[in-house]
């Protein structure tokens, strides 16, 4: 007999998602135990420098912004791939969240009256902050916005909220069980009852049972491998979710990159440095980025020099090395001092991790898998399609705030926000369900998981995990990253289908429970397979190219046919997955030019009032499970005509 | 470049049966910008796929990958091999609980140093979300801000005289965390209960003064500054009454 733990929430991961949801809950008096795959402060969460939207309108760049300009900056920025309620939520809801944290400790950077300079695109300009708002929550300049609305502890908000939310999670007493992996959800008729949980540091197999079970685990952007996610954002918790059959994965390929991650660790430098002049080289030391884009230059949009870079990759331009291709970024002309105050943390970044010294050497750099836009399906109470008692928010999750394109700051708002909102209704849930410890149920789904490991132990002459983790990545990054067409997505879907079987096939050298590094990578291939695959499949199914998804076969974004949320179930772990598609939401803006990107537009068949009228009965049909408020309710008419 | 680099790593898994610990030598050309953090998980994949270490940020923000490279405890995603001998030694920080190889319990460390110094802003108020937020001054955001970005690494931890032979001594970290809400305004806590916390031989007073923690640290925390700063209160507190 497996251990069974029982608890009324059970949340698995414990970034900032996660351990609000679980402070909601525990405020309610219910008890509540997060699995965590590290300690709760060494989650992705805490790596986020830039900040957090929310229209508090406080500094003198953010006056006069508002909940609807918030909400209008989003719809657009997700080329209208969100759900335009969930918009309104968490619009609403973002400055309620960040003065929250403020109470509880998070030492937001703040006005100072008066004036001072700022760098806006390279050029030196004065701001004079108002003396009457001095001491509130300021905020910095972020891509995509109408306003400055991104607020920030210095250059480590993520870091500063996490640790007061983590602080928060110790006070309220909070069990946290870490180095656990859920690694299956307990479910039966449509109801979750907890997860088979494996432990990290002994490698025993345990049951946990819950009311309400919440996947908080973040993106899945390490099945890229080259990715800015941290190494342990493998897809484990959207793999939980499809494991189940009925529950779909949203909009799979909607995938964000990021143009200059440094080679090899991938890790981010900002686009200011193009911004302040950096230039792109080829292998020849050639700059090829003006004979692309002769108008912008280097200075094209974040998504247009990364797929430039690529394509110029894929000529055979790429720099090869130990760590795969890249390109170089040569800072060297705007000189030591440039570079050591403007640029510091660029300037830090190279020498501590890659040992480049930018001031007289190119920075080896590559677009970089970034962002997860995609994910578990969720209503607008974060409550998982075709799953009660199961919830789903931040990364992990396709609420659905960001569309196909995500706007910087609002993942990490997204996190706090959808924690307070989400959190009350898994509370809410949690205090009326009853608890169904099946332990006949619990005993046959452990025990499923323990013949896998015998049987990753037992196969002969079987693959080798890393390999095959490899490959997959390698598919991905070559036909399936920001430069996309037909030809070579058809290429990864193909061998994806083959690689899915063949992880069935891997074999574990090391026979011991315990931390086993490989065992834990061999039970997360098959996750990390079927999921590359539904991101290949979605994007060569999606013919049109939308926010992040882009098309060089298809470039116009084509409202006719794909204004829609692609759904990926797997009913049948031995066939092939399932694509269905629904609206994408009531919608209030209509579709028009989000006003950067490029491409043309397709519009939309019918009219508006009858796109709107089909989004509750499609969406049922799909499977998802009544709000506790009727679709629509929380999206005031036309409001964005009053700031226009 | 074109050095041959020898990792002589510790291993031991406790969860293995008669496993005992030892030291294991692993080799591997050196290629150009190769980290720790690059080489480790390169010997992982080609070499023994049963090691065992920790990383999640590899960015230097996390705080996960704290171990003694060639005798000194640092992070090692951001410890370059161009910067050691060819021969690296590795092993897992001391103090805590080893779970394997280089991998060790820092986790549930912190959790009880956070219990015991109830790192949490002590405050009587409600929050109210219909109200606009306590006004602050931004130097003193900037202030809490500079000792919040402790990444609980373990380092000064690792290379604390003190807590190796007093386990119960809260070591740099709890005594940071303790001198970043004494300086945050909204901790309501009053000097009698700041000087119950930290005036013990497991507060500042069990410091023997050898400050290997402000060597040590990859964040370059003012580390002697907080201890400073935090006898200087007590002092204060002690002569008012």
């Amino acid at each position: 007999m497996s251990k069974i733990i029982t608890t009324d929430v059970l949340v698995i991961g414990a970034g900032l998602a996660g351990e609000r949801a679980a402070i909601a809950s525990a405020s309610k008096g219910l008890n509540v135990i997060i699995l965590s795959l590290v300690p709760p402060r060494r989650s992705h969460s805490s790596a986020a420098q830039g900040g957090m939207q929310a229209s508090l309108g406080n500094s003198a760049k953010g006056k006069g912004d508002n909940p609807t300009i918030h909400w209008l900056d989003t719809v657009k920025g997700s080329d209208w791939g969100a759900d335009q309620e969930v918009v309104r939520i968490f619009a609403d809801n973002a400055p309620i969240a960040m003065r929250e944290m403020a109470h509880y400790g998070v030492p937001w950077n703040r006005v100072e009256g008066g004036p001072r300079d700022v760098y806006i695109k390279g050029k030196k300009t004065t701001i004079v902050e108002d003396d009457e708002k001095e001491g509130l929550i300021t905020a910095r300049d972020f891509g995509g916005t109408a306003k400055w609305r991104t607020c920030y502890t210095a250059d480590g908000t993520g870091h500063t909220v996490l640790y007061t939310m983590d602080n928060l999670v110790v006070q309220h007493g909070i069990t946290v069980h870490d180095r656990m992996e859920a690694i299956r959800l307990i479910h039966h008729d449509g109801k979750c009852l907890g997860a088979v949980v494996r432990s990290l540091r002994d490698g025993e197999i345990m049951a946990y049972m819950s009311k309400s079970t919440v996947i908080a685990t973040g993106g899945y952007g390490r099945i890229y491998g080259e990715s800015t996610n941290a190494i342990i954002n493998e897809g484990s918790g959207s793999w939980l979710a499809l494991q189940t059959g009925v529950v779909p994965l949203a909009n799979m390929e909607a995938v964000q990159f990021h143009p200059t991650g440094i080679v090899p660790t991938d890790i981010l430098v900002t686009e200011g440095c193009r911004g302040d002049g950096g230039l792109l080289l080829d292998v020849d030391e050639y700059r090829f980025m003006p004979d692309y884009e002769p108008e912008k230059q280097e200075l094209a949009s974040r998504d247009v020099v990364s797929r430039r870079m690529k394509e110029h990759m894929l000529k055979g331009k790429g720099v090869q090395s130990p760590y795969g291709e890249h390109l170089w970024l040569d800072l060297r002309h705007l000189g030591e001092e440039h570079l050591k105050t403007k640029l510091r943390e660029v300037y830090d970044i190279c020498m501590h991790f890659i040992g480049v010294n930018p001031i007289k050497e190119f920075i080896p750099v590559r677009p970089t898998q970034h962002y997860s836009m995609g994910g578990i399906r969720v209503n607008k109470d974060g409550h998982a399609y075709n799953m009660e008692g199961l919830f789903a928010l931040g990364e992990v999750s396709c609420w659905d705030l960001h569309g196909f394109n995500r706007l910087g700051g609002n993942s990490l708002a997204e996190t706090v926000v959808a924690g307070m909102v989400v959190g009350e209704k898994i509370a809410k849930y949690a205090s009326k369900a009853s608890l169904v410890a099946d332990v006949g149920l619990a005993e046959e789904f452990t025990k499923t998981e323990k013949d896998k490991i015998a049987r990753l132990f037992n196969n002969r002459n079987g693959e080798n995990v890393y390999k095959l983790r490899n490959e997959i990545a390698s598919l991905l990054t070559t036909h399936v990253h920001i430069f996309r067409f037909g030809e070579g997505l058809e290429k990864a879907v193909d061998c994806l289908k083959n690689i899915v079987k063949r992880t069935e096939n891997v074999q574990v050298k090391t026979k011991v429970l315990g931390m086993n590094p490989e065992l834990s990578s061999a039970l997360r291939l098959e996750g990390m397979a079927k999921q590359a695959l539904l991101i290949a499949e979605g994007a060569l199914r999606r013919t049109e190219s939308r926010g992040a998804h882009s098309r060089e076969d298809y470039p116009d974004r084509d409202d006719a046919n794909w204004l829609s949320r692609t759904l990926a179930r797997w009913p049948d772990p031995k066939e092939d997955p399932i694509f269905t598609y629904e609206p994408v939401g009531v919608l209030d803006l209509p579709p028009g030019d989000r006003g950067y990107g490029g491409g043309q537009q397709i519009s939309i068949k019918e009219t508006i009032e009858e796109y709107n009228t089909n989004v509750d009965i499609v969406q049922k049909a799909e499977g998802r499970l009544d709000p506790s408020e009727p679709t629509g309710s929380r999206l005031p008419k036309e409001r964005w005509k009053e700031v226009q | 470049m074109g050095r041959t680099l020898t990792f002589k790593i510790f291993r031991y898994n406790p969860n293995k049966d008669n496993d005992s610990p030892q030291v294991e030598s692993y080799q591997m050309e050196e290629t150009q910008r190769l980290n720790v953090f690059t080489a480790l998980n390169t010997l992982r994949e080609t070499q023994a796929s049963d090691l065992m270490f920790d990383f999640v940020c590899r960015a230097g923000i996390c705080g996960s990958c704290g171990m003694m490279i060639n005798g000194r405890p640092t992070l090692a995603c951001r410890t370059l091999t161009s910067d050691l001998p060819e021969t690296i030694e590795l092993y897992p920080l001391p103090f805590f609980k080893l779970l394997g190889d280089l991998s060790v319990d820092t986790g549930i460390w912190f959790r009880e140093m956070a219990e015991k110094v109830e790192s949490w802003i002590h405050t009587q108020e409600e929050f109210d979300p219909q109200a606009t937020e306590e006004r602050m001054d931004n130097d003193i955001a900037n202030k809490i801000y500079e000792a919040e970005r402790c990444i609980e690494c373990g380092c000064c931890l690792a290379g604390c005289a003190t807590v190796q032979v007093y386990p119960d001594f809260l070591g740099a970290a709890g005594l940071n965390r303790i001198g970043r809400l004494m300086n945050d305004p909204r901790d309501q806590r009053g000097d009698q209960e700041w000087f119950e916390l930290v005036s013990t031989e497991s507060g500042v007073f069990g410091c023997i003064g050898m400050m290997a923690c402000d060597d040590v640290c990859p964040k370059d925390l003012p580390l002697l500054e907080v201890f400073s700063y935090i006898r200087r209160k007590l002092s204060k507190i002690e002569l008012s009454k």
